[in-house]
Parts: C-alpha cells; structure tokens; sequence
C-alpha cells in the first residue's frame, strides 16, 4: 500500500493493493467456512443422532477443539505443509490454500460443535415422527440439518468470525506475502510493528464492518427464509 | 482424529480448486529479514525486478535466525539476511549455494529523549552498553534470534559485558521483530538497538531519538544466497540465481542507492566491494530529528 495515507484515503481512492487485501481476507475465510461446512454440518448431526460407547468423550473434545489456539493450529500446518513435511511434495507452503486449509482445521471444530448442539434440541422434536417414518440415519441427518437449516447458519457466521479474526494461523503458514498472502489481519499485525498505528487502526475498522455487513447479510437471509418458509 | 481424513480430502479439493486462481508463471519465494521489508525496500525494487524479468517476488519477511531456517527446511528459493557468520555456516552446511554481499547499512542505538543513560550524541556504542548495564537502563532486546539480536549479542559481548549472567530486570527480551521492539521501547522509555533503516521508517517514534550512532562497530552488512538445489529438487533455481545476480548488477545495486525516505538513502550497495565499507553518510544522518 502507498505510504502516508490513511486507510480512509485508501478507501475514498480505491486504493487496489488494499482491495486486494480485502478480496483475499474474504476468499480465503468464506472459502474456510464452506469446507468446514461440508465436514462440520455432517459430522455435528451424525454425532447429535448416534449414541457409541465414548460418544460423551468426543463431544467434550469437540468442544475443546472450538478453542483451538490459531497459532498452533498454523504451525502444525506449517510443519505438514512445509518442504521438509510430509505434504511438502504439495508444494502450497506460503500461499493462500494453505491458509484455507488452516482455517478450515481451525473452524471445522466449532461448526460441528454448534450443529451438534442444534440437531440435538431439533431430534427432541422430530423424535416420534421421524422414527414413526422408519428414516435411516442418512435421512434423519439430512431432514434435520435441511429443518435446522436457520438456525445453522449461526453456526457458519460463528465460523467465519473465527476466521476473518484471527492472525496467529494464517501469518504462520501465509507468510504475510505483499500481493500474495495478505490479509486484513496481517496486514494490521504488519502496520502494527511499522508503528504506523492510524493505518492499522483504519484497517481494524474496515475489517469490522466488514464483518458487521457479512453478518447483517446472512441475518436478513435467515429473516427473509424463515418468513418464506412460514 | 475423526475428522482427519476428510481434511485431507478436503485440503486437497482446495489445492485443486483454488490453484487455479492463484496461479502464477514466474514467481520465487525469498526469505528475508524484516528490516528490508518493513524499511520498504523491497516496495522499491521488486517491481523494477519485475518489469525487467518478468519475475515474481515474494517475499516472507522473518528474523534472520528464521529466515535462514526457512531455508534449510526448503520453503523458500533465496535467502536475503544479514548476519554474516551465519550465512557462512549456512553455506558451509551445504544448504546454500554461495553467499554473495549485496549492500550494507547501520544500525543505531536509539532511547529517551530525557537521556535517561546519559551519552545521547555520543558515537562509542561500547561506553553506551556498559553504561546501560551499570545504570541498569531499561534495555529493550529483540531476542529473536534475528540478525540485528545477533548483532546486538556481538556487541554486549565486544563490550566485555556477559548478558547472559550480568543482565538484571532492565534487560527485557520481546521475542519480537523490529517494530515491535521499537514500540516497546517507546512506549517503555527503553533503549533498543535498531537497523537505520526500519527506524527511518517507523512512524511511532514518541519519544525516542537517536542515541548512539557512526561507530564502526555498528555496520550491518547484508548478503543473499540461492538454496541449495542438491538439498531441494524444487528450488527454482534459475529464477532465483537471475534474482541474486540482479541484485548484484549495477542496475539492481543502483535501485538500491535510490531508495531514500524523506531524501536520506536507506541502504548502500557494495556488492563489488563489501570489505571497503565507509561510514554510513554521517552527515546526511545529522540532519535527522
């Protein structure tokens, strides 16, 4: 970014190398969510429905797992990603994927966490009906997670808060490449030990509307749904 | 873990998948410092790399202990640090191919305005350092095992001073990188010796002025090293020696020359002569608030 402007200036200027950043943060979060959506929705239904001998144990775990430390987390990507790692073939050390992969381990956990939660509260209701019908357990996973539908995309938005917050991941297995790797986050942990603090700040606050937007969106889509469903 | 094989499934749908948009012909991963980072320089001379070669830079900013790791763990294609006798075991070890000096540049001791250590203006770091510990002045050390930390030991060490026992509260190390540890120092009053370079352009300065600057024993010079192909097939390693031997071309060594902040060069290339190092322009360095 050009020096000595503020980031107001570089909104009102449309600066690119910010737009970029802004563009980056997001593919690489929403793209994060979608994947941890594809593993957590499943595996947090599959869990709230199935009863196993351990079953209290993975829960608690999965519920632990929601505070995994990012920078931990980073580093074991790091270290699997890395050329000297057993991925290293990859070759995706200091790009964005790898970034995506991070978050995706990151937020997987707290998607399926909170699914597991919600479909549990919702099988309470369906119980006697979806039983009476003779469902398997794939119909009831999919019945469930499609009726709860709503009130799962406050699991995803908790997800992509995680993931459009956090540094310690992906600065560790990004790199914070100007023009490549970096994000909202790491560009104000950047401006931060710049001493440029009024950048870093103005950053902070576009990434918070950011966020306040993205949230806003999926709230009117959850109002607007649920009225279209009834 | 449960969830573990779907990850990888997943993980490798995502390389696939989003390769594509990222995917870049010429590009080269170089670790380096962040004082060549955070001081801008790299702003300044990569795109004119670029429109010459076509090459894409990208740079990982690090300590030089890290950077120098990143390398030997193959995660990047050039080395660009400055911490000569670790680039020389660097070498030596076999995981770079040969060091080339590239430019050099200071470091300063910067501190409190108030004079808190009492030599402010003066040019002996040595009598500073000592006197530093035997005031027990607040010392902000970046303990990072970066290039200006080593430099820093080496000085403590050239000052008689053994920091590892003689050191007290007033020495407190951060872990951090450069601006950090100048944040820290001006938010603490500390001292904190700095590359010139970052300190040009840092911009939370409060209170800190330079404290001690124009001794030779301040010299910070800079090298890069192309990884080691033997060690790592995937070094790309014609992409990265045309980067080192721009570097080290008068066009690259003149992009160098003219990196200035506020009309003060920054770094002073001396790819053909590194020995015959000069004081870095006392007098343009007076003229700094």
């Amino acid at each position: 970014m050009p020096e000595n402007m503020s980031a107001l200036q570089l909104v009102l200027t449309g600066d690119p190398a910010l737009f970029a950043i802004v563009r980056l943060s997001l593919v690489v979060s929403l793209s994060a969510v979608l994947l941890a959506a594809l593993i957590g929705l499943p595996f947090g239904a599959w869990l709230a429905l199935s009863r196993f001998r351990g079953r209290e144990g993975v829960i608690v775990v999965l519920n632990a797992l929601m505070g995994l430390p990012p920078v931990v987390v980073g580093l074991c990507v790091f270290l699997m990603l890395s050329r000297s790692g057993p991925l290293g073939s990859w070759g995706i050390l200091f790009t964005p994927q790898a970034m995506i992969i991070a978050q995706t381990i990151l937020i997987a956990p707290i998607i399926a966490a909170l699914t597991r939660q919600t479909i549990e509260d919702l099988w309470l209701e369906y119980r006697d009906e979806l039983e009476a019908m003779n469902v398997g357990t794939f119909g009831r996973v999919a019945t469930l997670l499609w009726d709860g539908r709503f009130s799962l995309l406050t699991a995803l938005l908790a997800g992509f808060g995680r993931a459009a917050a956090e540094v310690g991941a992906v600065i560790i297995v990004g790199g914070n490449i100007d023009g490549f790797t970096r994000t909202m986050t790491t560009a104000i942990a950047l401006e931060t030990s710049k001493g440029d603090l009024p950048l870093a700040i103005g950053l902070g606050m576009i990434l918070i509307v950011i966020v306040i937007a993205i949230n806003a969106a999926a709230w009117s889509t959850r109002r607007f749904g649920e009225r279209m469903a009834g | 873990m449960l969830t573990r094989r779907p990850v990888m499934m997943f993980a490798a749908l995502t390389v696939v998948a989003t390769s594509a948009a990222f995917a870049q012909d010429k590009s080269i991963a170089v670790a380096s410092t962040t004082s060549t980072q955070d001081s801008g320089l790299f702003g300044q001379i990569l795109p004119a790399f670029k429109k010459k070669s076509g090459i894409d830079v990208r740079v990982i900013s690090q300590g030089t202990g890290q950077a120098l790791d990143t390398g030997r763990r193959g995660d990047a294609d050039v080395v660009f640090v400055h911490a000569k006798p670790q680039e020389q075991k660097f070498v030596a070890d076999g995981f770079g191919v040969r060091r080339y000096p590239v430019m050099y540049n200071d470091f300063i001791l910067v501190g409190p305005k108030s004079n808190t250590g009492g030599f402010n203006g003066t040019n002996d770091i040595v009598a500073a350092l000592k006197t530093i510990k035997d005031k027990g002045v607040t010392f902000i050390s970046r303990g990072d095992k970066s290039g200006t930390h080593a430099a820093e030991l080496a000085l403590w060490k050239g000052a008689g001073i053994d920091i590892a026992k003689d050191r007290g509260p007033w020495y407190k190390e951060i872990g951090q990188g450069m601006g950090a540890a100048l944040n820290t120092a001006s938010a603490s009053g500390g001292y904190v010796l700095t590359d010139r370079g970052t300190w040009l352009s840092f911009k939370n300065r409060g209170d800190l002025v330079i404290a001690v600057e124009g001794d030779n024993r301040l010299f910070n010079q800079y090298g890069v090293m192309l990884v080691n192909p033997e060690k790592h097939k995937h070094v790309k390693k014609e992409l990265g020696q045309a980067f080192i031997d721009w570097l080290i071309s008068p066009e690259g060594q003149r992009a160098i020359a003219d990196y200035r902040i506020g009309g003060q060069q920054l770094f002073f290339p001396n790819a053909n002569s590194p020995g015959a190092q000069r004081r870095a322009a006392p007098a343009a360095h007076a003229a700094i608030p």
